[in-house]
């Protein structure tokens, strides 16, 4: 990587970090938003569910706590951005600049999750308060696997709906198309349950998509309950470079495409 | 002067998907769309030599902004052969954009929430400007464009005019040889307008940048402008200079001559000129610019003259029919 690049990005990266502050009580409170792992965890705690895949009750709540901070470090929203950009016109300076625009979202959400890390922590703090038998301090080595597992779920996430908002140059509503991801998302990814508590049959072919990769993996790993880190890491990897590519073609065939619309 | 813009054979089409009116014609466009091609640019052909400015005139719609969209690489041709400073412009070389800005009235590139100085030196890092020398250049450029402690307010804070000149100093702090200005005084005062202008003029002539440009504002291209190019309909209907276009569309001049009696204004308008006013004691007579001196002389000796006043049809109203195609 030249020293130039790494120029542009580090601006980059104070730029926005100092935009997000600008907008950190929004940002308070979408951290605030991101709490259904803690109901989750009071639904599967208060039936009782986690017996019914040998886990128990301390190693659940971990497990969700694991969830919670992934899904804070996971979250992308790129697709909506880069929908208004293109339909009102501020695609258009991004285009003709010496850095590809992807960069530019790209920092927007790493400022973001800086700027949320206080917050989330704060939140982590109140939940061990109230559940002081499920505190743990993990592992060096642990954590700095998680961090990487989280931001390659980061990764998969935003390269994902990259693909989806490179439809902007094809149809306006690209975000609708991102509503069909959020089902599968929401439901396979580990953010409601533990993969492990799927039906067989669902086992059976889930860990095939990138989904239990962007929940699962990451907040097991965390909380401790030692998933395969290696073949985890490599399903990430594997993903990143296939949407990774898909983008770069969709990238390139649809800026042919651009009307440069607002302008 | 080097050619740095060469255009041949350029054409652009677009695909739209047009509806009828009422329910009827929503539904029917819900099950099958209607698309249709609009040819916004006909297989144009021109040249840019390096340091001119060049204004494009047209109506709305004429296809204007398609080509500087083109020409800055936004937009992909859909046949023709485009050369910008040796580059071909869509394929977005580092290089190439390096060399370029592009700036549009009411759009803005700056960082809505923060000062100035902060989208300035993202900019500065994004075209690969050291530090040190961004400060300089954003000294010299805020000193040029006369704009200093406003740089350390939020740009939301900012009025129109502020922060038009600050959308400049970010789009000119990699010193652009090539620069794409559309409709650059839109919704500005005239005294915003008057020092954008001037800004420009004295940018041009410092750097030796080209300059191309489109504006409904006609002092922006009367100002600026040695040449200019009209499109209509994605045709390019006149290519060349400025004032022979004015005496192209203009060969007359109005002649105001107020008499000290009734009887030399009607003596006045017997001449044989085409009378275009006439009151008690003024009378405007058209004449051929060619013939105007003589004319003068005719009436200077016949006739006993309080005033006389050589007015040029106003420019706008010219360059206006431009504008609604009457060349």
């Amino acid at each position: 990587m030249s020293k130039s690049f790494l120029y542009k990005i580090n601006t980059l990266l104070k730029i926005q970090y100092s935009n997000m502050l600008e907008y950190r009580v929004e940002i308070a409170l979408w951290a605030i938003s991101g709490i259904i792992p803690f109901f989750m965890l009071n639904i599967w705690t208060n039936n009782g569910l986690n017996e019914s895949i040998n886990l128990s009750k301390i190693m659940l709540s971990r497990y969700f706590i694991s969830a919670f901070f992934v899904r804070q470090f996971s979250v992308v929203w790129v697709v909506f951005t880069f929908e208004e950009d293109a339909l009102l016109g501020k695609l258009s300076p991004y285009l003709i600049q010496p850095l590809h625009p992807f960069f530019r979202y790209f920092a927007q959400h790493i400022a973001e999750q800086l700027t949320r890390l206080p917050f989330a922590l704060l939140i982590a703090l109140i939940f061990f308060i109230l559940n002081p038998e499920s505190f743990w301090i993990p592992a060096v080595k642990t954590t700095i696997f998680a961090g990487l597992a989280t931001f390659l779920s980061f990764l998969i996430q935003f390269l994902m709906q990259s693909v989806i908002a490179t439809f902007c140059f094809w149809t306006e509503k690209a975000s609708s198309i991102e509503k069909l991801l959020f089902i599968p998302t929401l439901f396979l990814s580990g953010l409601l349950a533990p993969v492990s508590s799927f039906p067989e049959f669902v086992k059976s072919w889930v860990y095939f998509t990138p989904f239990p990769y962007l929940i699962n993996f990451p907040a097991n790993l965390l909380s401790g309950n030692d998933p395969n880190i290696i073949s985890g890491i490599c399903m990430q990897l594997i993903w990143v470079i296939i949407f990774f590519c898909i983008f770069a073609k969709t990238w390139k065939s649809g800026t042919k495409k651009f009307t440069a619309m607002g302008l | 002067m080097d050619k740095i813009i060469d255009v041949n054979n350029l054409s652009k089409s677009f695909e739209v998907s047009s509806k009828e009116p009422g329910i009827k014609g929503t539904i029917k466009h819900f099950f099958k769309r209607k698309i249709k091609k609009i040819n916004v640019i006909n297989d144009i052909n021109f040249e840019i030599r390096e340091g001119e400015i060049v204004g494009f005139l047209g109506a709305n719609g004429a296809g204007k902004t398609t080509i500087l969209k083109i020409l800055c690489g936004l937009l992909y041709p859909s046949k023709g052969y485009i050369s910008v400073s040796g580059y071909r412009p869509f394929e977005r070389k580092q290089d190439f954009l390096k060399n370029i800005t592009l700036i549009m009235g009411q759009k803005q590139q700056l960082i809505w929430d923060l000062p100035p100085m902060d989208s300035f030196y993202l900019n500065a890092a994004i075209y690969g400007i050291e530090k040190n020398k961004a400060q300089k250049r954003i000294d010299e450029l805020s000193e040029m464009l006369e704009i200093k402690e406003e740089l350390y307010l939020p740009v939301r804070k900012l009025s129109l005019g502020q922060r038009m000149k600050a959308e400049l100093l970010a789009a000119l702090i990699h010193k652009p040889k090539i620069l794409f200005l559309d409709e650059p005084t839109l919704g500005l005062d005239i005294n915003a307008q008057t020092n954008l202008r001037r800004f420009l003029k004295v940018y041009n002539k410092e750097t030796g940048a080209t300059i191309l440009l489109t504006s409904h504002y006609m002092k922006d291209i009367t100002y600026l402008c040695k040449r200019v190019i009209c499109i209509h309909n994605g045709y390019i209907q006149y290519d060349g200079k400025l004032n022979r276009l004015l005496t192209q569309l203009t060969p007359n001049k109005d002649l105001s001559i107020i008499c000290k009696t009734i009887k030399d204004v009607r003596s006045l308008s017997k001449l044989g000129y085409k009378v275009k006013n006439k009151t008690s004691n003024e009378i405007t007579l058209t004449i051929n610019k060619n013939e105007i001196t003589k004319v003068l002389k005719e009436i200077v000796n016949k006739f006993d003259i309080e005033d006389i006043h050589i007015n040029e049809p106003p420019i706008d109203e010219t360059v206006g029919k431009i504008l609604i195609n009457k060349i």
